[in-house]
C-alpha cells in the first residue's frame, strides 16, 4: 500500500479544468518535489488534496493510506494525517494562536481517541515545538497570522505542522517571501520533523529551498499533468535551463 | 435550481438548540387576560402599593391608551393583541408567610439554569448576589443581609416600594418618563418586578449583583422594572440574564431599565440576553421591547453598557447614557446575533449635554440564517456639550446570503467643538478563514465559533469573567448549523 496514490485526477475550479489527468504516487519516507512553471496546476494540486470547496474533482481516484481521500471532508483529511503549509496563510482576527492550536491539536487527540491535553500539557507542547522554528512567544500569543511579517507567518506554518505531526506534509511555496536566514529556520524546521514514516512534498520555483530540504524524487508539473519524473539532478537542470526545453521534449 | 453546498447545509443542520427551553412545573396564581384600569388597579392591589405608585401606573396607562405603536424599527412586528396577554403571573409558594423558604421546584429551576439561590459559604468578595425573578415576582434575592452592611440596597423593586419609597420615588420615571414610548408607558402601568439597587457614597459593592429574570407562566408578558442609583463616588457591576420555555406563541417582555450615576460614581451594567428565539421556522419566540437609559448625572459620572443579545424572535433595545454631568462618559459595547427568522432592531443614543463628555460605542452584528440585524444609534451634541467626543465602531458579520445586516446611525451635532467619528465595516465569514480552520482538524461548527467570538472579542472582554465565557458558549450555540 502505498501512502498517497493518485490516479488519472481531473479537476477544476468553476468552468476551467485546471488538473487534466495526474497520476502520483508517495510511498513513506520519501520527500517530493513538484515544480512547474506559473498556472501549471501546482496550488490547485495542494488545494484538491485538502479539500478545498472551490475545486470539483471531476475524475480520478485519490487514496491516503488505502482509504478514499476525496469522500473525506476537509477536517478528516487533516486528522487522518495530511497537511497543508499555505502559500498565504490566512488571518483570523481575534482569535490567539494558542487557542487555534488547541482547539486544532485536541480535535486530532479525539479523532484518535485520546483526552484532550490540559493547560500545562499543551503549553509544554506548544513551547517544545515553538523551539523548532525559532518562535517567538508573543506571536504564539497573538491573533491568527494577524501583523504576522511575511516570514513568520511561514515558520508559523511549519510550527503548526510541528504540532499536528502529520504523516503527509505538502509545503506549498514555502520558500517565497523568506530571507535567507528563514529559509534556514523554515527548512531545518522541516527536517527535523522528517521521519522515515512520513512524506513531503514540497512545491516550489526554485532550487534553493530544494538545497536544504533535499528531495529525492522530481515531478515537473505542466498543463495540469506530471510531464517528467526524476531525481535530484532534475532540479540543477530546470534553474539552468528553465521549462523551454521540457515543452520542446513534449512537442509542445 | 440547484442549491450552493452552502444553502444545502445551512437548511440541513439547524441543530443549534435552545438549551434553556423547559418549563416548571409548578402553580401558578395568574389574574385574567386583558388590560384596563381594572387590571392596573388589581397589580397595584397585589402588590399592596402606596397611592403614589397606583396613581403613577394609571397616568402612564391612560397616555399609553392615546399611543399607536410605533412602525419606525426596521422590524416586522407581527399585531399584538394586548387584551389576549396576562399581566400578573406569581408562582404560588406554600409558605407565603415564611419569605426564608422557597418553593423547592423554583430552587431546581434555577439551579438547573446554572443561577444559584443559596448562599454559598462567604462569597461576599468576588461572588454574585443574585434577584431571581420568575414571571411578575422576585423569588429571591442573594447576599442581601451582607451588602446591607455596607449600606448597599439590594432587593426587588416591590420591596423597595415598601422599605424604601422615598428613594423609589425620587427616582423612579425620573430617567425613562411614563411619556418616552409606547412600550415604556406600558411598562409603567403594569410593571410587576425587578431589582433595586442603592449603592451609597464612597461605597464600592464588592461583589457582581445581578437579575436573572425568566419567563414560566403561559401567555403571560413580563414586564420587570430595574432602577439603580449610584450615589457620589460608588461602584457596581450589575449584571443581567434571561431565559424562557419553549413555546409556539411569541410571548410580550417590555422592560424598562433606569440607572442614575451621580458625581464620579461608575456602573457597569453587562447583559446576557436569551431569551426563547423562536424555531426555526420562526414560531413563538419572545418580543423583546425594552427602554434602558442611564442618567450620567453629575461631574465625571460614568456608565458602562455591555450586552450579548442571541435569544428573542424581536429585540427592540436601546441601552442609552445621557450624559448630563460635566466630562462624564458613556460607553456601549454590544454583540447582536440573529439566526433563523429572528430579527433585531438595537443600538444606542449618546446624548452629550455636559463639557468634556465623552461616548464609545462598539456594536458588532452577526446575520445568519434568514434573520435581520440592524444597529441603530444616535449621537446628540447639545450647543452646552463643548468639547465633546463621540468613537462609534459598527462591524456587521454575514453568514449566508439569506439574512440581512443593517445600519442606521443618526448624527446631531449642535456644538461645533464636537469630535465624533463613525467607523462601519460589513463583512462575510470568510471561506478561506473556515478552511484554514478545517485543514487544522477543525471542524466547521468549531470554525464559527472561533471566528466569531474572534469576532465579537472586544466586546466579550467587557464582560465580568464567568458571563465572558457563558457568552461564548452562546455565541457558538446559537450559530451552530448556520455556515455550509
Amino acid at each position: 500500500m502505498h501512502l498517497l496514490e493518485i490516479k488519472n485526477l481531473h479537476a477544476s475550479i468553476g468552468d476551467k479544468e485546471i488538473l487534466k489527468g495526474l497520476n502520483l504516487t508517495i510511498d513513506e519516507g520519501e520527500i517530493h518535489a513538484i515544480m512547474g512553471p506559473n498556472g501549471s496546476g501546482k496550488s490547485t494540486l495542494s488545494a484538491v488534496l485538502t479539500g478545498h470547496p472551490a475545486y470539483t474533482v471531476t475524475e480520478g481516484e485519490v487514496y491516503f493510506k488505502g482509504k478514499n481521500l476525496l469522500e473525506m471532508p476537509a477536517e478528516v483529511r487533516s486528522r487522518e494525517g495530511l497537511f497543508l503549509s499555505f502559500q498565504y496563510p490566512v488571518e483570523i482576527p481575534g482569535v490567539s494562536m494558542v487557542n487555534f492550536m488547541r482547539a486544532a491539536v485536541n480535535e486530532h487527540r479525539k479523532y484518535r481517541g485520546e483526552a484532550p491535553l490540559n493547560a500545562s500539557e499543551f503549553l509544554k507542547l506548544m513551547r517544545e515545538k515553538r523551539a523548532l522554528v525559532e518562535l517567538d512567544n508573543k506571536l504564539a500569543n497573538r491573533s491568527v497570522n494577524e501583523g504576522f511579517s511575511g516570514g513568520e507567518k511561514k515558520r508559523n506554518e511549519i510550527f503548526q505542522m510541528a504540532m499536528l505531526d502529520p504523516v503527509l506534509s505538502i509545503l506549498d511555496e514555502t520558500d517565497s517571501g523568506l530571507d535567507i536566514d528563514a529559509l534556514r529556520i523554515v527548512s531545518e524546521g522541516v527536517n527535523k520533523i522528517h521521519t522515515p514514516q512520513k512524506a513531503c512534498v514540497v512545491i516550489t520555483h526554485y532550487q534553493r529551498l530544494l538545497d536544504y530540504i533535499k528531495p529525492s524524487i522530481v515531478h515537473v508539473l505542466y498543463q495540469g499533468k506530471i510531464v517528467k519524473t526524476a531525481g535530484f539532478e532534475l532540479v540543477g537542470e530546470l534553474e539552468a535551463k528553465g521549462y523551454d526545453w521540457i515543452k520542446q521534449e513534449l512537442g509542445y | 435550481m440547484e442549491k450552493s453546498p452552502d444553502q444545502h447545509i445551512i437548511e440541513e443542520v439547524t441543530s443549534g438548540e435552545y438549551k434553556h427551553g423547559f418549563v416548571t412545573d409548578i402553580e401558578t396564581e395568574v389574574i385574567p387576560r386583558g388590560l384596563s384600569e381594572e387590571v392596573v388597579r388589581l397589580i397595584s392591589a397585589k402588590k399592596e402599593e402606596p397611592e403614589w405608585l397606583l396613581e403613577f401606573r394609571l397616568k402612564a396607562f391612560r397616555y399609553w391608551q392615546t399611543l399607536e405603536t410605533p412602525t419606525w424599527a426596521h422590524l416586522n412586528i407581527p399585531e399584538i393583541d394586548y387584551q389576549d396577554i396576562i399581566y400578573y403571573a406569581a408562582p404560588k409558594t406554600e409558605s407565603d408567610e415564611n419569605q426564608e423558604e422557597i418553593d423547592p421546584e423554583l430552587l431546581k429551576t434555577f439551579d438547573k439554569l446554572g443561577i444559584p439561590l443559596e448562599e454559598r459559604d462567604r462569597l461576599l468578595h468576588g461572588g454574585t448576589a443574585v434577584d431571581a425573578v420568575m414571571d411578575s415576582v422576585s423569588v429571591k434575592t442573594t447576599y442581601k443581609e451582607n451588602l446591607a452592611e455596607l449600606g448597599i440596597i439590594f432587593c426587588s423593586i416591590s420591596e423597595a416600594v415598601k422599605e424604601h419609597p422615598d428613594l423609589v420615588r425620587q427616582y423612579l420615571g425620573s430617567v425613562v418618563p411614563y411619556r418616552d414610548n409606547y412600550f415604556a408607558a406600558l411598562n409603567c402601568a403594569v410593571f410587576s418586578d425587578g431589582s433595586f439597587v442603592y449603592i451609597p457614597k464612597g461605597v464600592r459593592c464588592p461583589m457582581e449583583l445581578s437579575t436573572y429574570f425568566r419567563i414560566n407562566a403561559v401567555n403571560t408578558g413580563q414586564f420587570e422594572r430595574t432602577l439603580i442609583v449610584a450615589d457620589d463616588d460608588s461602584y457596581v457591576s450589575y449584571l443581567e440574564g434571561c431565559t424562557a420555555p419553549i413555546r409556539d406563541k411569541s410571548q410580550l417582555h417590555a422592560a424598562i431599565v433606569e440607572i442614575v450615576v451621580n458625581e464620579r460614581a461608575e456602573v457597569k451594567y453587562s447583559t446576557v440576553q436569551n431569551w426563547y428565539p423562536g424555531d426555526k421556522n420562526g414560531k413563538g419566540g419572545i418580543y423583546n421591547f425594552v427602554s434602558k437609559r442611564c442618567l450620567c448625572k453629575g461631574y465625571r459620572s460614568k456608565v458602562s453598557w455591555t450586552q450579548v443579545e442571541t435569544g428573542s424572535a424581536i429585540t427592540w433595545k436601546y441601552p442609552s447614557c445621557v450624559l448630563q454631568g460635566d466630562e462624564s462618559v458613556g460607553e456601549f459595547y454590544s454583540v447582536a446575533v440573529t439566526n433563523n427568522h429572528q430579527q433585531a432592531d438595537t443600538g444606542t443614543k449618546m446624548i452629550h449635554l455636559g463639557r468634556n463628555t465623552k461616548s464609545t460605542i462598539v456594536s458588532k452584528g452577526i446575520s445568519a440564517g434568514k434573520s435581520q440585524n440592524s444597529y441603530r444609534g444616535l449621537v446628540r451634541v447639545a450647543s452646552s456639550a463643548d468639547n465633546a467626543r463621540n468613537h462609534s465602531q459598527c462591524d456587521s458579520l454575514l453568514m449566508g446570503d439569506a439574512c440581512g445586516a443593517h445600519t442606521f446611525p443618526y448624527i446631531d451635532i449642535n456644538n461645533n467643538t464636537a469630535m465624533v467619528e463613525h467607523e462601519a465595516t460589513t463583512s462575510k465569514i470568510n471561506e478561506e478563514q473556515l478552511f484554514y480552520c478545517q485543514q487544522r482538524g477543525i471542524s466547521t461548527e468549531e470554525a464559527v465559533g472561533l471566528i466569531v467570538n474572534g469576532y465579537a472579542k472586544e466586546v466579550l472582554n467587557k464582560l465580568p469573567m464567568e458571563f465572558a465565557v457563558e457568552a461564548q458558549k452562546l455565541l457558538s450555540v446559537s450559530l451552530e448549523g448556520s455556515v455550509g
